[in-house]
């Protein structure tokens, strides 16, 4: 739980949309993280602070970018996304990792470190 | 020596870090509406406490505690059209800091509660010096919901498995899925999963519901909602993802399957006591044992409060009840404590 809603948090995340999901994920240069997320989820807001700091640590080799669910249910029904946080990080395009729930910030690097 | 009570900047800004090796006055291990109510109390009495409030899960052994896995509650006091669990627990959480609560997102691996100051180690908790001491220590650690503990439960939350109903409640809209359980948590995530779900099964092991009558009447009265009595769930079906479960009648002992793309569990909690093992005395099932009408336990200087020692209420008000008494005892506590230290120099 942080002191900031989700919605007001600017950090150095991206936000994708169900338009945007596709080129942004397929022209990244380094892999990209995605964060399935909604307002509704309470263990969303909990890592979504976390999501800002690897963001921000990673810079160049990592990025980081969230997608709301209710915003764009065909692409988590597209990857079978059936719980959140669900983070989904593609490389080349193609999903290479996938993490499921709300996790610490040091368990959260482990499951990333053959990407980072 | 800086007496950093009154350097209060530089208190607000301790990192956990920096705390290495000084002694704060009032520890809450928790941060449910027990501890977060200590922490309220305890600011307002000066005592400078500092929080642990747990670290990110999808359990509810988390920030925030059970709370912050529910949706609508409707049951505590003040909020006549409810509230949201997670908008209730920032609320507790924002009163706590605006009254001067340190509060570090991180959880306690370890405690030695043999001596005072009293250790409390964070992360690694084989290190030889604790993160923090304190002289007293208000434990609200709460309790998480148990699992079934059947083959591949693990691999498939989020899978068709879920822990959370009001996190993926979404994902299965107009489908068939299960609850396990029979008491009230079991029919609130029941009732809350209809939003979504075309139809939902409550699975239950005895032939009769432990929910409270408003709940249970809730339940029947839904459209969505049928039940299975007297039944377990033996077996869950799929490869990647849940496509139903194997379940068998208790009195009759027939096997069936139900094809459920969801399954949600709500049979019970345990005790978040683990870390007090040989510390702090316990039930036989893990709950803390206090002082009758107190939050007392046998450890000079060391309180409970909330659903760690309570196996029988269970709510949000009494677990804010009993911080409010935890952070009172400790305040009398410490006064006692220094104006016997000050008459016997």
């Amino acid at each position: 739980m942080q002191d900031k809603e989700e919605g007001t948090v600017s950090g150095p995340t991206i936000t994708l949309s169900a338009t945007t999901f596709d080129e942004e994920v397929n022209s990244s240069s380094t892999p990209i993280l995605v964060d399935f997320w909604a307002e509704w989820c309470g263990p969303c807001k909990m890592i979504a602070p976390i999501l800002e700091e690897i963001a921000a640590e990673q810079e160049g080799k990592l990025t980081v970018a969230k997608l709301n669910v209710d915003d764009a249910p065909d692409i988590a029904r597209r990857f079978g996304v059936m719980s959140i946080p669900t983070m989904i990080l593609f490389d080349g395009g193609e999903p290479a990792k996938r993490v499921v729930g709300a996790k610490p910030k040091a368990a959260l690097l482990d499951d990333l470190a053959e990407y980072l | 020596m800086i007496d950093i009570r009154t350097v209060k900047g530089a208190w607000e800004e301790m990192s956990l870090d920096d705390r290495a090796g000084r002694e704060v006055e009032v520890a809450i291990i928790g941060s449910g509406p027990a501890g977060l109510t200590a922490a309220i109390y305890a600011a307002r009495a000066n005592l400078h406490p500092v929080v642990l409030e747990g670290e990110p899960s999808s359990t509810s052994d988390q920030p925030g505690g059970q709370l912050m896995l529910t949706t609508d509650v409707e049951n505590y006091p003040g909020f006549p059209d409810g509230v949201m669990g997670p908008e209730l627990m920032q609320r507790f959480r924002d009163q706590a800091v605006r009254f001067g609560a340190q509060i570090h997102t991180a959880k306690a691996s370890r405690v030695d509660l043999s001596e005072q100051p009293y250790g409390i180690w964070v992360d690694d908790a084989t290190s030889e010096d604790p993160t923090l001491r304190a002289s007293t220590v208000i434990v609200s650690t709460g309790a998480q919901s148990i699992m079934l503990g059947l083959d591949r439960e693990i691999e498939l939350v989020g899978h068709g498995l879920s822990t959370c109903a009001t996190c993926d409640g979404f994902f299965f809209r107009d489908q068939h899925i299960a609850v396990v359980g029979g008491g009230d948590s079991a029919m609130e995530e029941a009732i809350f999963l209809t939003r979504f779900a075309s139809r939902v099964t409550i699975i239950h092991r005895r032939d009769a519901l432990r929910a409270s009558k408003i709940m249970q009447q809730r339940a029947f009265d839904n459209e969505r909602i049928d039940f299975m009595w007297n039944s377990v769930v033996q077996e869950y079906l799929g490869e990647s993802a849940l496509t139903g479960l194997q379940i068998r009648d208790t009195k009759s002992g027939e096997t069936s399957v139900l094809d459920v793309t969801g399954c949600f569990i709500a049979i019970g909690h345990r005790p978040n006591t683990d870390i007090f093992k040989g510390q702090l005395e316990m039930k036989e099932n893990g709950y803390l044992i206090t002082e009758p009408d107190s939050t007392k336990t046998a450890v000079e200087g060391v309180f409970a409060c909330g659903d760690v020692q309570d196996d029988y209420y269970r709510q949000a008000v009494t677990a804010a009840g009993t911080g409010c008494m935890a952070a009172i005892e400790a305040e009398r506590y410490l006064e006692d404590l220094h104006s016997r230290v000050s008459s016997h120099p």
